[in-house]
């Protein structure tokens, strides 16, 4: 007989805010486990409710050779963005992660750090969140775990997500890999989720309605790597933004990456938002934008499958790559003259005036 | 982007250059030496390594990036103050954001932060004093920096906090003056300027009028300028002229937005509220009359300096640092003994590397870097020679 024979009904999660009982180990976190999570977390491998998931090897096996395996911790302040919230992005950036490196993201676990007092209502809008975007993304998350921490210990919730994956046989994709005369490809436009939460953290007073990016890329890589499965170097441009990964491609590959300016796509409401308060888009964050270096040959292709896929619409053949100097990401300005895009030291702070 | 591309069209960037090219031979000086320009104003280094616009421009001009970066100007001691008041329990330390991560002499106000003080970044005064009016059990402080150009919207929030009988609201007040550190860089016996590229939104606030003495007494050309990269093109065009015409004036090239008088309601805010001091001490540059502004003593309950305690020490800079040679264009930021070795954004030990509108940060960071560091060791080798 199954444990839901037995007991007589769901759980209901009573009171409208998170207490330290809801992380207890008692009645009331197993309330919150049935009513909030496995109604929304439902599949197979979850439902058991043991203390780890099961899964079949030779399914696995079938689908590639090496098992990717990742995991990102999501602390961002506000939990509530336009485009997205702490949940989306969670799954979203640990299901990035896995497809950057060429794999097929499979599982997720998801772990929870509450702060006391947190809105069952938002707990819940983050995991119905949680819900679609791993449908989405074509992805099940497997096991989970809750913590309720004293208020002021945490900033209202915290959600740690790790995720395994499978890279098919046939795919080669490293940092080190960029060489002279292959081609650097981005899959829109730059900086969209970095303007989005300056905007809504509304300490700096600046309204504007830019939109996150946040959105799985793993369908908008399948696509690519299907028109050039020989792509060289793969990475999402999350934190530090496109000029971080760029950065840290010429020095993985010990080459210099030129990007020209002109061809960078960035909207105009991120450009205002950088232009008001003296910080540059290659810096911001992304949560739905990847820097793709595929050898010269196969960009058209690669560009023209990107495109054809919603993820990567507005994508756009941003530079090249060549011997010298090495290690050094180089853009050409629109104005005409040449700087040297380097690693960002500390945040990136608002200028005075 | 509608009123910003237009100032950044590379193919008007071709006439200039084309025009400078054109005028530079009829300059006698420029058969021996080159022409060297002092943009003031940190906002225009800032374009100037952003656009790349040293590499258009011909060998014989030489851009000498100024001491116009209030954050990189900022003495140590005065860090130290801003330290002292943020880690006081009842104290709201707010501040605009560059300034977070200059080093005083034991941390930075980044550092205080991670410490426990609550330093809060904000993008205006009135944000601080809206905090103020929200947080009537805390004393909230506005970390007031600058030159001219911010001074107007500080006064305007003292008097506004003054006008609501806002009890728990003060400024520390480290504003800084334009015209006396332009004219201690021409004091300066090591100076060798040809002409200025005068700060654009400082001007905006004083006008035309206090840049003339460069002109008058100093004979030298000065440019008012904006920001974007065709700004400081059409300038240095309009300097080169000044200089090939045998002519020195105060020329305005920002007329959409600096106007003869300045900003009149400004200046007067500034008047109501402040007045200079007799000396205000620079990084790099040392003690300088008349270069700094205090709060008037009508507005003392405002006054951070008079309300709290604070160690008020002068921390002299690193001995190494050759801030104050680089800022009157006597060196090139790379070959400052501790560039890129001792001093670096990282760990920043001049003024200048501190912001990113300084000018030995804005060659670390968007110059060719391997090409300096050759440069610099193969000077190295040269000196070491001519020792043994």
């Amino acid at each position: 007989m199954s444990s839901s024979q037995i007991r007589k009904r769901t759980g209901v999660v009573r009171g409208t805010s998170i207490t330290m009982a809801h992380g207890s180990g008692g009645k009331a976190m197993r309330d919150l486990i049935e009513d909030i999570f496995l109604g929304s977390f439902d599949n197979e491998l979850l439902a058991p409710l043991e203390d780890q998931a099961r899964i079949d090897l030779a399914s696995i096996s079938a689908q590639g050779n090496r098992l990717a395996f990742t995991t990102d911790s999501y602390v961002v302040d506000p939990i509530f963005f336009n485009g997205g919230d702490i949940g989306t992005l969670a799954v979203n950036g640990t299901v990035n992660d896995l497809a950057v490196g060429g794999a097929i993201p499979l599982y997720l676990t998801c772990g929870m750090i509450i702060e006391e007092g947190l809105n069952v209502e938002d707990l819940r809008r983050i995991v119905t969140s949680m819900k679609e975007a791993a449908a989405l993304a074509g992805v099940e998350i497997v096991s989970g775990d809750t913590k309720v921490v004293e208020r002021g210990a945490a900033d209202k919730i915290f959600i740690n997500t790790s995720g395994i994956g499978v890279i098919p046989a046939h795919i080669k994709i490293e940092s080190s890999r960029a060489q002279p005369g292959d081609v650097v490809l981005i899959n829109g436009h730059i900086g969209d989720h970095g303007a989005a939460i300056v905007g809504a953290r509304g300490d700096l007073a600046i309204e504007n309605s830019i939109a996150s990016d946040c959105c799985a890329l793993n369908s908008l890589i399948a696509d690519l790597l299907a028109s050039c499965p020989d792509t060289h170097c793969l990475r999402d441009a999350t934190r530090g933004g496109v000029a971080t990964v760029l950065n840290e491609f010429a020095a993985a590959s010990k080459v210099c990456i030129k990007i020209d300016e002109k061809a960078l796509p960035v909207r105009a409401e991120v450009r205002g938002i950088c232009e008001i308060l003296g910080m540059d888009p290659l810096y911001l964050a992304n949560e739905g934008k990847l820097i793709a270096i595929v050898p010269a040959n196969y960009a058209q292709a690669a560009l023209a499958a990107m495109r054809k896929n919603e993820a990567g619409k507005e994508s756009a053949i941003i530079g090249e790559v060549s011997q010298a100097p090495e290690e050094t990401v180089i853009l050409k300005t629109i104005f005409g003259g040449e700087r040297i895009v380097d690693m960002l030291v500390g945040d990136q702070l608002p200028r005075i005036c | 982007m509608k009123y910003v591309d237009e100032f950044r069209d590379p193919e008007l960037a071709k006439t200039l250059l084309a025009e400078i090219e054109r005028l530079l031979p009829q300059i006698e000086a420029t058969k021996h030496r080159p022409l060297q320009l002092m943009e003031f104003c940190g906002g225009h280094t800032h374009t100037i390594f952003r656009y790349g616009i040293e590499q258009l421009l011909p060998k014989t001009i030489e851009l000498v990036h100024g001491p116009g970066c209030p954050v990189c100007v900022l003495p140590m001691g005065r860090v130290d103050d801003c330290v002292a008041l943020a880690e006081r329990p009842e104290v709201i330390f707010t501040t605009f954001g560059d300034a977070m991560r200059v080093p005083g002499s034991k941390k930075s106000l980044l550092q205080a932060k991670a410490d426990g003080a609550d330093v809060r970044m904000v993008y205006s005064p009135l944000d601080a004093l809206d905090l103020a009016k929200k947080n009537p059990n805390r004393e909230v402080i506005f970390f007031a920096l600058g030159f001219e150009t911010t001074m107007p919207s500080t006064a305007l929030t003292v008097l506004q906090a003054a006008e609501d009988g806002v009890q728990n609201f003060s400024l520390f007040c480290n504003h800084i003056t334009t015209v006396p550190t332009i004219k201690a860089i021409l004091d300066s016996p090591s100076m060798q300027l040809d002409g200025f590229v005068a700060p654009g939104h400082v001007s905006m606030v004083v006008g035309e009028e206090p840049f003339h003495f460069v002109a008058a007494r100093y004979k030298k050309p000065i440019v008012i300028t904006g920001f974007e990269p065709l700004d400081i093109l059409q300038s240095i065009w309009l300097l080169i002229k000044q200089i090939a015409e045998g002519r020195c004036e105060v020329e305005n090239q920002y007329a959409r937005v600096v106007t003869a008088d300045g900003n009149t309601p400004g200046l007067k805010a500034i008047a109501k509220v402040f007045e200079l001091r007799d000396y205000f001490e620079w990084r790099g540059l040392g003690s300088i009359d008349h270069s700094g502004v205090k709060m008037k003593e009508a507005y003392a309950q405002f006054d951070a300096e008079k309300k709290f305690s604070m160690p008020n020490l002068t921390i002299a800079d690193p001995k190494s640092c050759q801030c104050g040679e680089v800022l009157k264009g006597a060196i090139k930021p790379w070959e400052c003994k501790v560039f890129a070795s001792a001093c670096t954004p990282e760990t920043p030990m001049g003024a200048l590397m501190v912001s990113s509108e300084g000018a030995c940060a804005a060659y670390y960071n968007f110059g060719n870097l391997p090409q300096i560091m050759a440069l610099k060791l193969e000077q190295e080798k040269l000196e070491s020679e001519k020792i043994s």
